[in-house]
């Protein structure tokens, strides 16, 4: 695993005056060539570098690994399988689709390995309480779950207008004994709640771990993050190698901070002999881009800082944040993880998007091929397969990492299309 | 004064008069500062403006202008409401470079402001310190930008004298004291509490004890902020620190052009009172 935090490739952005800075920098770990960074008020940066620290030791600590090895199988249950779905591939009539069923882990989603890992680190630095963003509530129902598993106490921060289109999950966090505090402040999404989160670290420090939930933010989380998401590759990996007897030829997730992707990709763009797999990362296209109105943020944004860290950014020309908009609230979200977006500059991976329209219908025909729901964040990287999987040949393989399930989102789609409830 | 930058380029402009090394500091030597802090365009830049010179007739060293960001993570709702109004109003970080530069034919009261790195980085690190410079303002405070990030940006600041304040918290190692330290000139910002701005301060022992830290490394002057409110906080504050901070408890009594005139300077004056006379 590369565990300098970047993938072993040529990195272009490091040439030059700006390479030459950050060479010199003590703090280049923290980077994937110019992006990522530790960019948060100095308040916080003590306990980033403890987290840091405590990550780095449990890392390699035998006792720790497996203890979360433990979880994940009985608790979590994994692996997850690797599902050859049958009559989505005839139906498209091209590319072999396989789904990575994330799905069926404890509480529905791919989010409780990284939820899991950072419990588990807290327990270890003595920590009481944990915190978190989330945008869709999976992030959160997973915060929540762990905690309850350690014993620790839960406050989840979550804007109110995400509070509204996924109540079924504020329901599901607070039976688990979390406090849900609805954000009213800015544009009520998750930009304000994960605002709203690191306020409550600043204040709280002492006692509190920040459980973020993606690949984003400050040094350590994207690299950690990823770290505990990669299970998704390794597993995907022997299981396509067992299942066909050879590498797959596509990878497709989709990206709203990124850690589901970046967790089903890293193992192979890490893997020497995977040199001809296409990686697409699906960004949430919302109305398209022209509209204004998506979560596109390599099709629309442009480099900033947000949030603890140099990135893409949906931003307007005086770097103010700006709104977005997807059905999907866990990829409406106005920047991306760092190495995402080092992973688009090096064209290692490429990065498209699915509009509402499309992730819906891929919603609905995944449910009506397969008898399996998608959470509409998932829908967005089958909405791709459906686009690609007819233009290539049947001894093509596709995986798509189907991360969550669509338990959450059936009353909002229903309403969106006007099928009276349920 | 002609304004620095028409249609977008700084062709015509008449440098600003230099700005004197050390300016800031040198407020420090002799006195404790007063430093309120309003968010610049609440309301409007023209009553910021008339604000500005309100703030020096009572007494001000150095003024901080806010300059709004939609996702102002170092602050409270006080200032985060202040700082959505202004972006309603269309304030932005080059018309706040450009208020200032018009401020200059009125005074020379030292003004620092405070944003976050998007903004900056947006305009362009390398333009910023040259054009914040040859509009007067006397330094930046960047709250999401710790000591050990965008060094060039630093460096550059320095050179062109802009003064770069950095912060130290009640969390900071001795490390962290001393990297902040080195990069920062003007003065030192002393976070009073972990927390936000518009918290509660908590003037006790372990404040004592890091500034005690701090003076053991650095002469650099020390301000207070975070959480100042009322004349008896800041007089205890200005008794172990050169300078107190005051920013959500003053925008929040001007939160609409019906605000009372006469209030604020009442309350500014007895904030001077209380940091000047101990």
């Amino acid at each position: 695993m590369g565990s300098k935090g970047r993938v072993p490739l040529q990195e272009p952005s490091l040439k030059g005056a700006l390479g030459r800075a950050l060479m010199t920098n003590k703090m280049l770990n923290a980077f994937f060539g110019i992006y990522g960074g530790r960019y948060v008020p100095e308040t916080l940066i003590p306990a980033l570098e403890e987290l840091d620290k405590a990550y780095r030791l449990i890392k390699k600590d035998s006792t720790f690994k497996k203890e979360l090895s433990n979880y994940q199988r009985t608790y979590v249950g994994r692996p997850t399988p690797l599902y050859y779905a049958g009559r989505l591939t005839d139906y498209l009539g091209g590319a072999k689709i396989y789904l990575k069923r994330e799905d069926l882990a404890h509480t529905g989603a791919h989010k409780i390995n990284n939820a899991l890992g950072q419990a588990l680190i807290a327990k270890s630095m003595g920590k009481k309480r944990l915190i978190a963003e989330t945008g869709a509530g999976q992030h959160g129902v997973a915060t929540a779950t762990g905690a309850a598993l350690m014993g620790l106490e839960c406050e989840i921060y979550m804007g109110a207008d995400d509070v509204k289109r996924q109540a079924l999950n504020v329901f599901r966090m607070r039976l688990l004994g979390a406090k849900v505090n609805e954000v009213t402040i800015g544009s009520r999404t998750l930009k304000d709640a994960i605002n709203e989160a690191l306020r409550d670290w600043t204040t709280n420090v002492g006692t509190t771990h920040y459980v973020m939930g993606t690949v984003f933010g400050p040094y350590p989380y994207p690299e950690m993050v990823r770290d505990f998401q990669a299970v998704i590759g390794q597993e995907a990996m022997s299981q396509i190698l067992k299942a066909e007897g050879r590498m797959p030829d596509y990878l497709i997730a989709c990206v709203g901070g990124g850690s589901n992707s970046i967790g089903l990709f890293h193992k192979f763009l890490t893997h020497k002999s995977t040199k001809d797999i296409q990686y697409i990362g699906v960004e949430a296209g919302g109305y398209g881009i022209d509209s204004g109105k998506h979560a596109a943020r390599f099709a629309g944004g442009s480099v900033g800082v947000f949030q603890g860290c140099k990135s893409y950014l949906l931003q307007d020309d005086d770097g103010n944040v700006l709104g977005t908009h997807s059905v999907s609230a866990g990829l409406d979200y106005a920047s991306v993880g760092p190495e995402h977006a080092f992973l688009h500059d090096t064209k290692r991976v490429k990065y498209t998007y699915a509009t509402d329209d499309e992730a819906l219908k891929a919603f609905a025909l995944l449910a009506k091929t397969e008898g399996i729901i998608p959470a509409l964040e998932s829908a967005h990287a089958i909405a791709e397969a459906v686009k690609i999987a007819p233009k290539i040949s049947k001894d093509k393989i596709i995986i798509v990492n189907l991360s969550g399930r669509g338990d959450k989102d059936v009353q909002q789609v229903s309403e969106l299309t006007h099928e009276g409830s349920l | 004064m002609r304004a620095p930058f028409r249609d977008g380029s700084r062709k015509g402009t008449r440098p600003f008069e230099p700005i004197i090394k050390d300016m800031i500091r040198t407020i420090f030597t002799n006195k404790k500062a007063f430093i309120p802090y309003i968010m610049a365009g609440d309301i409007s830049l023209q009553k910021t403006e008339d604000i500005v010179l309100l703030l020096e007739d009572c007494g001000a060293d150095i003024i901080e202008l806010g300059v709004p960001f939609t996702d102002p993570l170092a602050d409270g709702p006080t200032i985060q409401h202040a700082a959505e109004r202004a972006i309603l109003n269309g304030v932005t970080l080059k018309k706040v470079m450009e208020m200032v530069h018009r401020l200059r034919n009125k005074t020379k009261v030292p003004i620092v402001l405070m944003t976050y790195l998007n903004p900056v980085y947006k305009y362009g690190l390398v333009r910023f310190p040259i054009e914040a410079v040859s509009c007067g303002v006397n330094g930046v405070i960047i709250p999401d930008l710790p000591a050990d990030m965008e060094g060039e940006f630093i460096n550059d600041a320095r050179k062109h004298k802009l003064d770069t304040i950095f912060f130290v918290a009640p969390t900071s190692t001795l490390e962290r004291i001393k990297l902040s330290a080195k990069k920062t000139t003007g003065f030192l910002y002393y976070v009073s509490i972990t927390g936000i701005t518009g918290s509660n301060i908590n003037i006790d022992s372990h404040m004592t004890d890091m500034i005690g830290k701090i003076r053991a490394i650095s002469n650099l002057p020390i301000a207070v902020g975070f959480g100042v409110k009322t004349p008896e906080q800041a007089a205890s504050a200005a008794q172990i620190a050169d300078g107190v901070i005051i920013g959500s408890s003053i925008v929040s009594m001007m939160n609409d052009n019906s605000f009372d005139l006469n209030e604020l300077k009442k309350y500014l004056i007895s904030l001077r009172k209380a940091i000047k006379f101990i």
